[in-house]
């Protein structure tokens, strides 16, 4: 049930070998991606498996859509290649697990998904969401994490009842098809991983990025510009979508931001680091964590703007330390409402 | 003279030494003061005063010698085994009003501060006028008195670093049952309270007597340096067997302040886990992350294998782990409401843990009682004060005689498996002296004989049945 969407065969045709070339964290050639890539196809043991950082940046670079990521953990996860501890990655599992507190309530749209982060809601407010509900929780979590965690198991056990309960006991009674994501893990996941998987999605998603680039064009009229340099923190997740990218540009441009010119950004972003933090690669995450903040700093960034919470917990403190302040995606949006008020 | 008249005369006399608005015998007062937030019954004092002076304190011992009324040293009453009650009646001896802190000496890392001095007015006076001080706080609520858990060899956020309390300790001034004010330690002979040594070392005749042989009304304890950058690392795995040899292999780089575990079954991604927090702190991020390398090196094996690792915490969920002191504990001893909280803790080599932590669940689990199981290093791994926590609900009696019967049998175990239950209930004194080489409680008793020889000092406690 839910079998990976995949063609083996097109991977084995394949020339170019992106997915594993142009990895960030893994130094390959093309003939040793080729030699790597075939020892994940036949299922035999690779360094790939064992040094993966799970960074999902190989699903957006394969130019045939194949899941060459999905993969990596699919064989991890058969292996028992756990890139984090067991104690923790199973820790992990329990700490987020589903509570099962979901009651049924009207929703009206926009309905807005927080995912598990209640305290992001504060977001929802303003012009920018007048008149939307939200919906959080854990009954309601959209589960991508587990990628990072070798449990592809976890996502085909959890993910197909997230979706239910969100179509059952928010979407469906309140006669509500679309759903705003507000997060790219969850806007990733409905559109992109569970078609890999075969899971079936209900509900329309919008990313959230979308739904701000149109409701800033309704509210274009009363739009002071922020007049700001940001640096943009991209999200792992936001590799699942990157037909999504040019949301980003499209909303600076709409509020007078100016995206900095620097060497971390669009598909050559790092990661916030924390993930390498849970598989025990402390110095790796002080690596890039270092160079992605120099980059910011160099640039002459005074925000850092995120959409993914995790990366922005990660992250926060230290680009403040920089100078340069964090801030949401959504919240930056806000400044040019709220400037002077 | 009758005891009631005794009594009388003797308010009258103290009155006369503390002032009238600072001595009761009146129920109310003799009610509050009958009882800590533990199990034990509680006992009536006769008479509540607060000095606050050595030099009434004096007046007051020389006093009750006078007329052989018990006395009961009291800080801020939180002891928890009931060991600052009055069990045979007579004085409870407030010290709460003597809380001035005398001197801080910066360079040579040390503050003098009066008995009632609490662990939160210290770290206050320090955090303004001394922020690169700190001294070594217990996880207590910040009423706790410095010399309270001095006096119980207590521990906190620098054991690890420096162990017990009462090795923090510099100096006493001590006033003994006899009235003769003695100070102890470098302040015997120099105006310093530098240290306990090179002098015959006399501090361990008022450490560890739960207030059986004489009342501390000053002391000197060591300060340490606070670190501008601090960090914690969760140290995590199931297996309880790997627990000593991971302290072990920590505590050998000698680079952190604090390490405690804890395991709780409640939040349930908590239950059935070992955590090993671990506390350091640095002048410098570099330093820092050197340490935190240090550290991790130490138990990379364990990483390797899979079996342990550190909790993945971004910089903001650390904060309530680098609290001084720290709540977890406190928001646990209410889990019960009604506000009953007690403990076992229990000194024991680290090498017991596996065993202790066993014990502790099935106690919990035969009793059906609420628990919170841990322990704080003392020192590089020479021992621990595993802990075994117990809340209830003070307002249900069949509650507090569960919690009562899981601290008797976890009193019991512990004596058997090797280990000291730490600031014994009276009952609990009485396991430890069943099992006590009977020359030390001879040796004890000659020393209390001679400092307090009419036994008006805490009576009730290290007695033998």
């Amino acid at each position: 049930m839910y079998e990976l969407n995949y063609d083996l065969q097109i991977c084995e045709q394949c020339e170019t070998c992106d997915c594993l070339v142009n990895c960030q964290y893994l130094d390959f050639d093309l003939k040793s991606a080729k030699i790597e890539k075939q020892n994940i196809l036949m299922g035999r043991d690779s360094k790939v498996l064992d040094e993966c950082v799970t960074c999902y940046a190989c699903e957006e670079y394969c130019p045939n859509d194949n899941h060459p990521f999905y993969l990596i953990v699919e064989r991890q996860e058969e292996k028992g290649i756990l890139p984090a501890p067991a104690p923790i990655t199973k820790q992990q599992i329990i700490m987020m697990q589903p509570r099962g507190t979901i009651t049924p309530a009207q929703v009206r749209p926009p309905v807005i998904n927080m995912c598990y982060f209640p305290m992001l809601t504060g977001c929802i407010r303003g012009k920018l969401y007048e008149g939307a509900s939200y919906i959080v929780g854990s009954d309601i979590f959209c589960n991508v994490m587990w990628l990072h965690f070798a449990k592809n198991s976890i996502i085909r056990e959890r993910l197909p009842r997230m979706i239910d309960n969100i179509w059952s006991h928010y979407l469906r009674d309140s006669g509500v098809n679309e759903l705003v994501c507000f997060h790219d893990e969850c806007f990733g996941t409905f559109t992109q991983l569970a078609t890999a998987f075969g899971i079936d999605v209900p509900f329309k998603s919008i990313h959230l990025f979308e739904y701000l680039s149109k409701k800033l064009d309704a509210l274009q009229d009363q739009i002071q510009p922020v007049n700001a340099k940001v640096a943009y923190q991209r999200p792992c997740s936001n590799r699942l979508v990157p037909e999504t990218q040019h949301w980003v540009d499209n909303i600076f441009q709409r509020i007078g931001i100016e995206r900095v010119e620097r060497e971390y950004d669009r598909e050559n972003a790092l990661c916030c680091g924390q993930v390498f933090r849970a598989h025990q690669r402390d110095e790796l995450a002080d690596d890039v964590q270092r160079r992605n903040l120099d980059d910011m700093q160099q640039a002459g960034a005074n925000y850092c703007v995120f959409n993914c919470p995790a990366c922005f917990f990660t992250l926060a403190e230290a680009v403040s330390e920089r100078g340069i302040f964090p801030i949401l995606m959504s919240d930056l949006c806000q400044l040019a409402f709220e400037k002077g008020t | 003279m009758s005891g009631v008249s005794l009594m009388k005369e003797i308010v009258e006399k103290l009155v006369k030494i503390v002032g009238a608005e600072f001595v009761s015998d009146q129920p109310e007062e003799r009610y509050i003061y009958s009882m800590d937030p533990g199990t034990m019954p509680p006992r009536e004092p006769d008479i509540v005063v607060i000095p606050g002076t050595s030099e009434e304190v004096r007046q007051i011992m020389i006093l009750a010698n006078r007329d052989e009324i018990p006395v009961v040293p009291l800080g801020a009453g939180l002891v928890l085994s009931g060991l600052s009650r009055a069990l045979k009646g007579g004085i409870i001896l407030d010290m709460k009003r003597m809380n001035r802190i005398l001197e801080v000496n910066e360079t040579s890392r040390y503050a003098v501060v009066e008995a009632g001095t609490s662990q939160g007015m210290l770290q206050a006076y320090l955090k303004k006028h001394h922020p690169n001080l700190k001294h070594s706080a217990p996880d207590a609520p910040p009423v706790a008195t410095i010399a309270g858990n001095v006096s119980i060899h207590g521990s906190g956020h620098l054991s690890h670093a420096a162990g017990f309390h009462s090795d923090m300790l510099n100096g006493l001034e001590v006033v003994l049952p006899t009235g003769e004010v003695a100070r102890i330690g470098s302040c015997a002979t120099s105006p310093y309270w530098f240290s306990r040594a090179p002098l015959p070392d006399l501090a361990g005749l008022f450490l560890g007597w739960a207030g059986t042989t004489g009342v501390i009304t000053k002391l000197a304890i060591k300060l340490y340096p606070n670190y501008k950058y601090n960090d914690v690392g969760i140290f995590v795995t199931e297996e309880a067997q790997l627990i000593p040899d991971i302290l072990h292999r920590m505590t050998g780089t000698q680079v952190a302040e604090d390490m405690t575990t804890w395991m709780t079954p409640k939040p349930d991604w908590a239950r059935g886990f070992l955590h090993c927090d671990i506390n350091f702190g640095a002048n410098t991020k570099d330093e820092l992350i050197w340490k935190r390398n240090l550290i991790r090196a130490s138990v990379q094996e364990y990483i390797d294998q899979k079996v342990a690792g550190f909790m993945p915490l971004p910089p903001a969920m650390k904060q309530p782990f680098l609290e001084v002191p720290a709540r977890t504990l406190s928001r646990f001893a209410d889990v019960r409401r009604g506000g009953g909280f007690e403990y076992v803790g229990a000194i024991m080599p680290v090498d017991l843990f596996p065993e202790a932590y066993k014990v502790g669940l099935e106690i919990a689990d035969s009793l059906n009682v609420n628990y919170s199981l841990g322990s704080r290093i003392i020192g590089v791994n020479h021992c621990m004060m595993f802990f075994y926590a117990y809340a209830f609900n003070r307002a249900d009696p069949a509650d507090v005689e569960r919690a009562q019967k899981a601290l008797e049998e976890t009193n019991r175990i512990v004596v058997d498996m090797g280990g000291i239950p730490w600031k014994a209930e009276a009952p609990a004194q009485k396991e430890i002296i069943r099992k006590m080489d009977p020359n030390m409680f001879d040796l004890m008793n000659r020393i209390r004989a001679v400092l307090d020889p009419k036994g008006i000092m805490n009576p009730g406690n290290w007695e033998e049945d």
